[in-house]
């Protein structure tokens, strides 16, 4: 006899007052008896898609007895927006602006990982100057040590602890006002470009970069003296969302989680990209593969990045004034941008130039920006080590001037895999420090 | 790139074979005309260029490539020549075309064995080529050894009219929902994965978006008067 209860995973029952049992001999009335007593004990929940904790957009089926989950499924989807396709219509250049809208939360990333694989295409990746690189190093530190805050405050919010959270996007804050003075935008920068960046970092941007080193150490060091001793944070998240090493590489998991397993694992340090052999940092690791774990992983890349973020602003002021874009006038977007004091804006120069003094260049302006460059057919793989594991992509060309294809392997996409084996045999409280400690950003997972 | 380098030409970087001295394995494209326009504007209507991808590569391969192939042609032993049905290295990186029927060997081999443990897929990206008769649908398989710090991808090339491909998510449990994905976007089908129904787009979708003769849709731009038209109607600088 088998019987067929409300399931999370199963079909929608048009009906809810009719259940339907199949049965494979056996009196009726047992049948009946015995599915009234499993429809008492089996409740299937839906955490999401506008519960607050679920991040917006994740819909979580559960399937619990009291208190204790024995059954999890994602579903996602509802934050799907076709950038990949979107992509396949634009030039190579503007899917820079589609890309990083992705995972919104660390947007650099995949601006950065996206040019990594336009540039290999292209065969220029030796080319790029080297302060380019330095202020990609710079905006990648920056964008992991937001998206690390974001993924501890908004945590600790889903725990109850408003103050985390505020104490967080404080410290995150001064991660986007170096940012937002050197691409002119505080999120969705479209900042890194095939060949280099967008524009130079202005004269103040090492000042500014020195200035708030301090402030969000400072904001770190608040945010470790609010959690990890706390008794009730400890209690929430030790030897919760538990996943071994074992599990990890089952499920292709990477970033923090994988490192909290005790893998070393950095793309940083096992493929260099953008000079990072150069730079002196470390990459914490744990062997408590809990949530809690996680955390402390999560706060010590932060510092370990802020000591990147220095090493960066020393090295800007060393390379003052050399170029932030390759030479190869066929691929080096002509528009040098400027950030004025309402935000940012073509440069004045540039415009002088093209409009009073060139018409070759205003042709050539013409040309690269409304066409774009051709890129030879072929296709590579990238990856960079972004804030939530390996975020990939895989870019074929047909040897024109807009991807043929675009695809992101997304870490969150990947990770939230692992959501069913975190969550299973655990309490209802704890998927909520499961959804946490995997950081996904939704943009990211559906794109 | 030096500049003096031809950035529209469709073959390999400098340094590699030239197109030409390679067996050509993908068809990308076909290009008729100028600007992607329907028709040549000067009224010729010869224009006609394939657009290929870097073709077979001969040995030596080069850096650990050749080691990798050596242990895997062994491991699969007289199936070899059946199942790696081309070896590309283009830009550095490592492509070992499959016959499908010899994914899953492959894959468990080069999951397994102490030489090659690639030990984590990095999902599976599909690509969509309608000029490639017989072999329309693509999926890619990055793969990525952490043990060796290597990374290497496996093309699996299948018809638009028998979109079949061996799940291997009993060898990469995290191929789960690519494979899903891959299905959703493309319509290639996995056989053996536990659960393949769409993942991104809703249950009840007809279609398979990201394939090229799936229009894109939207609607034309209104600014000031003036109208543009949907990204997908525009003249196209193919």
């Amino acid at each position: 006899m088998t019987q067929t209860a409300p399931h999370a995973t199963g079909a929608f029952v048009e009906d809810p007052d009719a259940p339907e049992y199949s049965a494979y001999g056996g009196d009726w009335s047992d049948i009946a008896d015995e599915a009234a007593r499993l429809a008492q004990q089996r409740i299937v929940v839906n955490m999401g898609p506008q519960h607050p904790s679920t991040h917006g957009v994740l819909r979580v089926m559960l399937e619990i007895e009291g208190e204790t989950v024995t059954e999890t499924r994602a579903g996602i989807g509802y934050l799907h927006t076709g950038i990949e396709k979107n992509m396949e219509f634009r030039t190579w250049t503007q899917g820079v602006t589609f890309c990083t809208r992705m995972d919104y939360v660390a947007s650099m990333s995949q601006e950065a990982v996206y040019c990594m694989g336009i540039e290999k295409l292209l065969g220029i990746t030796d080319d790029v100057p080297e302060r380019a690189n330095i202020l990609r190093v710079l905006m990648l530190e920056l964008t992991r040590i937001g998206s690390h805050l974001v993924a501890v405050g908004t945590g600790g919010n889903e725990m109850g602890a408003t103050t985390v959270m505020t104490t967080a996007f404080v410290a995150r804050e001064d991660t986007f006002r170096v940012i937002e003075m050197i691409s002119g935008l505080r999120t969705n920068n479209a900042y890194i470009r095939p060949g280099g960046v967008a524009q130079d970092a202005p004269e103040d941007a090492v000042a500014l970069i020195r200035k708030v080193i301090p402030q969000i150490k400072q904001k770190l060091d608040e945010l470790a003296d609010l959690q990890l001793e706390n008794p009730i944070f400890k209690g929430r998240l030790k030897g919760v969302a538990n996943l071994d090493l074992a599990g990890c590489m089952a499920l292709g998991i990477t970033g923090p989680i994988l490192r909290s397993a005790g893998l070393p694992y950095d793309v940083r340090k096992a493929d260099p990209y953008f000079g990072y052999e150069t730079y002196d940092f470390q990459v914490p690791t744990s062997t408590d593969a809990d949530a809690y774990s996680r955390v402390v992983l999560r706060l010590e890349e932060c510092y370990e990045s802020l000591k990147i973020v220095e090493q960066c602003a020393d090295r800007l002021e060393q390379t003052a004034g050399q170029p932030v874009m390759v030479a190869d006038k066929k691929i080096a977007w002509p528009a040098q941008l400027s950030v004025g004091s309402d935000g940012q804006g073509n440069s004045l120069d540039h415009i002088r130039h093209i409009m009073g003094e060139s018409m070759e260049s205003l042709i050539h302006h013409f040309k690269l920006v409304t066409e774009g460059f051709k890129v030879p057919a072929g296709q590579v793989y990238s990856a960079i080590e972004g804030p939530k594991g390996l975020l990939g992509v895989h870019l074929v060309s047909d040897g024109g001037t807009k991807p043929w294809r675009a695809h992101f392997r997304d870490p969150g996409f990947n990770n939230l895999q692992a959501l069913s084996i975190l969550t299973e045999g655990g309490q209802v409280a704890d998927v909520v420090v499961a959804i946490a400690t995997i950081d996904m950003v939704l943009g990211g997972v559906d794109r | 790139m030096s500049d003096s380098q031809d950035l529209t030409g469709t073959g390999a970087p400098q340094g590699g074979p030239q197109p030409g001295e390679r067996e050509q394995i993908t068809l990308i494209n076909v290009r008729e005309g100028m600007f992607g326009a329907q028709g040549d504007t000067s009224g010729y209507d010869l224009l006609v260029k394939p657009v290929e991808m870097p073709g077979a590569s001969e040995r030596p391969y080069g850096e650990w490539f050749d080691g990798v192939v050596d242990v895997l042609e062994e491991l699969l032993g007289d199936d070899a020549a059946a199942a790696i049905e081309h070896v590309v290295v283009d830009r550095g990186e490592l492509t070992l075309h499959i016959a499908r029927e010899h994914l899953p060997a492959v894959a468990q081999h080069l999951r397994d064995d102490q030489d090659l443990r690639f030990e984590m897929c990095l999902g599976v990206s599909g690509v969509h080529y309608p000029a490639d008769a017989g072999r329309e649908l693509h999926a890619v398989y990055p793969m990525q050894s952490i043990t060796h710090n290597r990374r290497l991808r496996l093309e699996v090339a299948v018809s638009d009219a028998d979109p079949h491909i061996p799940s291997i998510t009993s060898i990469y449990p995290m191929n789960n929902w690519h494979e899903r994905e891959t299905w959703d976007f493309f319509g290639i089908v996995f056989d053996g994965h536990p659960s393949l129904a769409r993942i991104e787009m809703p249950d009840d979708w007809v279609g398979h978006p990201q394939r090229k003769d799936y229009p894109l849709g939207g609607i034309p731009v209104e600014y000031k008067g003036a109208e543009i038209p949907s990204p997908d109607n525009r003249r196209q600088y193919r």
